[in-house]
């Protein structure tokens, strides 16, 4: 049995120690949030905070884990009390397939919580990692732009 | 969102033979009629799309699939609009074998054509009879007769829900195509209703095929070589079936499948299983350039449109040029996934396939069960954009879950058997002729167009990767061509513009190097490029400002409000023109020249050391008919921008004699967040009681051109082959 925090709640799964924490997230702890996208920390789609940072959780072996904090979108908000990211992607409409957007979210997340006044290109920067290929990234930008604001902070324009 | 909790899904497992003598009731024939709209048509009884319950709770059947277009939110509120509730009161069924009329394939930008015609009319004709009914219960004249909210109100404050009236009537009557919508009241349609999708979408709740849990789920990999044409070296799978976890390999002929309780020990006996190493059996991939070889390849020659006019004078000036595209990848974010159930010799499928109808069909030949007891539930996955791996990963599924009866199985694709298997976009080469007269007017155009099929979609056993896999094996289909005036590779080759002397040839290639089929738009992505790079070309050469140009040619009324509306509004004619490395381009389409008018205008910034594109600006304006949700229209042309800047920019599939070599995103570059406009307005133009005509598509091949334009602006050299990579652009400045 190996041991995580995950979302606050401390977790004791049985699982090989080489399992990506993106499979017991998945699997043993049924939640939804991160997706498996590439399994290559390419696409974003499985990203979760550790310790508070942007991590591919599809890379992370979960015996790296002990003693550090796992949050993924799930411990954000829920449909009903949703977080600030996830009410600003509503409020956008800032999906179409939506498969990325947990992972956007936690790593929109990552960089609000360090800098709520980024500029748009320190914005655009950050989001690299993740991948959209529905071509939502207008909204996903509008949306991070709104939680900004709704979090005491706005993202600044960069002079092109 | 999908409800298939743990126990729906098993519960859902009894259903299969009832809803197979059930669903005999839309297979009646139906009577003669005028056309009803859409695929009322296919499915005349009002029972095939609307049901209303005792309890006066309606349930709406569609055969189209939500596919993070915003389809659920929208057939929502076309029933809700017309039955005069709240959206929400409405319970949709989206794409299921078991219980929504067979609609086909979702794809095309026909969803708000077909399905969506439809419903409002069946919405419509219920609506009469609600009201027909509450009038003869109330014993007063129709005219006196409030629907509101489930509940008919009649003189004197008599009123009854929607489910006393109901009981009172049958809803298995062929639909009236003639019957009015409503006219009086606030209207729903038009409204930007937010979708009802998205709450579990950015919320981590369960949205996809991929959340499907359910009690004994196997986890499941299959095991293939690297890429379309390669198969594994004999693998060492005693071993393997002795691995920890491992639960069954399953063998049919070449098909392997490895299944465990725990998804990560799935991964590494697939890994261990791929270790042995893999072989090409069928003939080596070109060396040469994948276009030329297309171009030069033995064709079926189509004759596309032919309009007469009077021979171009000798002495008209002739523009000739070609245009090429590589393949290009769907590349959806999330590899296929399918749960598939074999239970009492029943098999049950949870799919993202975007044609469950046709999938259930070629599941049932594949596993050799009659069709009654195959049934294909649509769930969504992540983005297709076409025919991606939904289907061959639903027949992989469905063969392993055949081994293990009794469990579901989930079967999900690694990222490089997505990158190595899925049918690819073709490639494709178009050779334009144009003849110019002295008034500036166009008086020749030739048009010939070289491309593989556009649709591989299976409808047989054939049509899936294990068909091919299997001992014996089922015989591939034959690629064929798809007729206009939908088309295929030839799909919008026929200009919208009014040319004279204008004629055009499709050069179908039926033998394909690499697997390919319906990638997004089709055809249209190339032949738009093409067309509208050559109008400015021509523009060009005329002397002639690229937007007036193209009104000049254009004579059908919404088109030219489409082209002005984006000119306008970007401020086309104000723009500043000759700033060294800036560049304007215009593109324009209608899809398919029947569905959506879609003109967008770009403003982009080459940055001459590195050759690198910086999109500044796009206006955009659309014509969709009677527009449902506005910013729905403006969430799929914005959608439709950026996927075709990152196909038309730096997208191109590559392989070596052997194999695909585009194996992940490091292989395979698509656009990231830096790389995106700087900014992407779209103008909607509403055309209230005009026929849906759908989005999703007809930005793609405009959005391609107008960057090509606004480049050779940029630069002063015209870019005609995708994509339009920096080095290409490079090579171009320093020429």
């Amino acid at each position: 049995m190996i041991s995580l925090t995950v979302n606050g709640v401390a977790q004791s799964v049985d699982a090989d120690p080489d399992t990506p924490l993106l499979y017991v997230l998945r699997d043993e702890l049924g939640l939804n949030g991160a997706k498996f996208g590439c399994g290559l920390g390419q696409c974003g789609a499985c990203t979760v905070l550790v310790d508070d940072r942007p991590a591919f959780s599809c890379l992370l072996p979960i015996a790296a884990l002990a003693g550090r904090k796992v949050r993924t979108i799930e411990g954000l908000g829920t449909p009903d009390r949703p977080g600030a990211l996830a009410a600003a992607f509503e409020a956008e409409q800032a999906a179409q397939c939506g498969y990325c957007i947990a992972g956007m979210i936690m790593r929109a997340q990552a960089l609000l919580e360090r800098n709520n006044r980024p500029t748009e290109t320190e914005l655009r920067a950050y989001l690299a990692p993740n991948l959209c290929r529905c071509g939502t990234h207008m909204r996903i930008l509008r949306a991070v732009r709104r939680a900004a604001a709704a979090m005491g902070g706005g993202v600044q324009e960069s002079s092109r | 969102m999908n409800g298939l909790t743990r126990r729906s899904l098993l519960a859902n497992s009894g259903l299969v033979v009832v809803f197979a003598s059930s669903g005999a009731a839309w297979a009646q024939e139906p009577e003669e009629s005028a056309n009803p709209p859409g695929d009322l048509d296919k499915y005349p009884f009002l029972d095939s799309w609307i049901r209303i319950d005792p309890k006066g709770r309606i349930t709406v059947f569609t055969g189209k699939a939500e596919l993070g277009q915003g389809l659920r939110t929208a057939l929502m509120q076309i029933a809700a609009d017309e039955l005069e509730v709240s959206p929400a009161s409405i319970e949709l069924i989206m794409a299921d074998t078991g219980r929504t009329p067979d609609e086909g394939v979702t794809a095309g930008s026909h969803s708000m054509q077909n399905s969506g015609m439809a419903i409002l009319n069946a919405a419509a004709n219920v609506r009469a009879l609600l009201t027909d009914a509450a009038a003869w219960r109330f014993a007063s004249s129709v005219d006196q007769i409030e629907l509101q909210d489930g509940m008919a109100y009649g003189p004197g404050g008599l009123r009854l829900g929607y489910g006393d009236l109901a009981a009172g009537f049958s809803l298995h009557v062929m639909a009236k195509p003639d019957v009015p919508r409503r006219s009086r009241g606030r209207r729903l349609i038009g409204e930007n209703v937010p979708r009802v999708d998205i709450p579990a979408k950015v919320n981590g709740g369960s949205a996809y095929v991929q959340d499907i849990r359910a009690a004994n789920l196997l986890h499941a990999r299959v095991v293939r070589g690297p890429s379309d044409g390669t198969q594994l070296k004999s693998a060492d799978v005693d071993t393997v079936a002795k691995m920890p976890g491992i639960e069954k390999v399953v063998r049919d002929g070449r098909f392997m499948a490895v299944l465990a309780a725990k998804e990560w020990h799935a991964v590494k006996a697939l890994r261990r299983l791929q270790a042995v190493g893999w072989e090409r059996r069928d003939s080596p991939l070109p060396s040469a350039d994948l276009c030329d070889v297309i171009r030069k390849s033995p064709a079926r020659d189509i004759p596309i449109f032919d309009y007469p006019g009077p021979p171009a004078p000798a002495d008209a000036g002739i523009v000739k040029a070609r245009y090429t595209r590589p393949c290009l990848m769907h590349g959806s974010i999330g590899p296929s996934c399918a749960v598939a159930l074999w239970e009492n010799g029943n098999l049950i499928v949870w799919t993202h396939s975007q044609g469950v109808s046709p999938l259930r069909k070629s599941l049932a030949e594949l596993v050799r069960l009659p069709l009654e007891r195959v049934r294909c539930i649509h769930v969504e996955g992540s983005g297709c954009y076409g025919h991606n791996g939904a289907d061959d990963v639903a027949a992989d599924a469905a063969l392993a879950a055949r081994a293990v009866p009794g469990r579901p199985v989930r079967m999900q694709w690694m990222r490089e058997q997505e990158h190595g298997w899925e049918p690819l976009g073709s490639a494709m080469v178009v050779e334009l002729q144009g003849t110019l007269g002295h008034d500036g007017r166009i008086v020749g155009w030739r048009h010939d167009v070289w491309s593989n099929a556009h649709n591989g979609r299976p409808v047989s056993a054939g049509g899936l990767l294990a068909g091919a896999e299997l001992e014996p094996p089922f015989a591939p289909q034959k690629p064929q061509p798809i007729p206009m005036p939908e088309g295929g590779g030839d799909r919008n080759a026929n200009p919208i513009y009014a040319l004279p002397n204008a004629s055009g040839t499709h050069h179908f290639v039926e033998r394909a190097p690499l697997r390919v089929s319906a990638l997004r738009s089709l055809g249209a992505h190339m032949n738009v490029f093409a067309i509208e790079s050559f109008m400015d070309e021509m523009a060009h050469a005329a002397n002639a400002d690229p937007v007036d140009f193209r009104l000049i040619h254009l004579q059908d009324s919404r088109a030219r409000e489409v082209v002005e509306t984006a000119a306008n509004r970007f401020g086309w004619k104000r723009r500043i023109k000759g700033r060294p490395g800036r560049g304007h381009g215009f593109g324009f389409a209608r899809y398919k020249n029947l569905g959506a008018y879609c003109a967008l205008a770009m403003e982009v910034a080459i940055e001459p050391d590195s050759g690198t594109i910086e999109v500044l600006r796009v206006v955009a304006a659309v014509d969709s008919g009677e527009v449902v949700s506005p910013d729905g229209i403006r969430n799929q042309i914005e959608g439709a921008i950026v996927q075709s800047l990152s196909w038309t920019q730096m997208e191109a599939v590559t392989f070596d004699a052997s194999h695909r070599t585009s194996f992940d995103w490091s292989a395979y570059p698509i656009v990231r967040f830096p790389s995106v406009p700087a900014s992407i307005e779209v103008n909607v133009i509403d055309r209230p009681g005009e026929p849906f005509l759908g989005t999703g598509e007809a930005g793609q091949g405009p959005a391609a051109a107008a960057l090509a334009n606004a480049v050779a602006d940029a630069i002063g050299h015209r870019l005609r082959d995708m994509p339009l990579t920096s080095d290409r652009i490079k090579a171009a400045l320093r020429s």
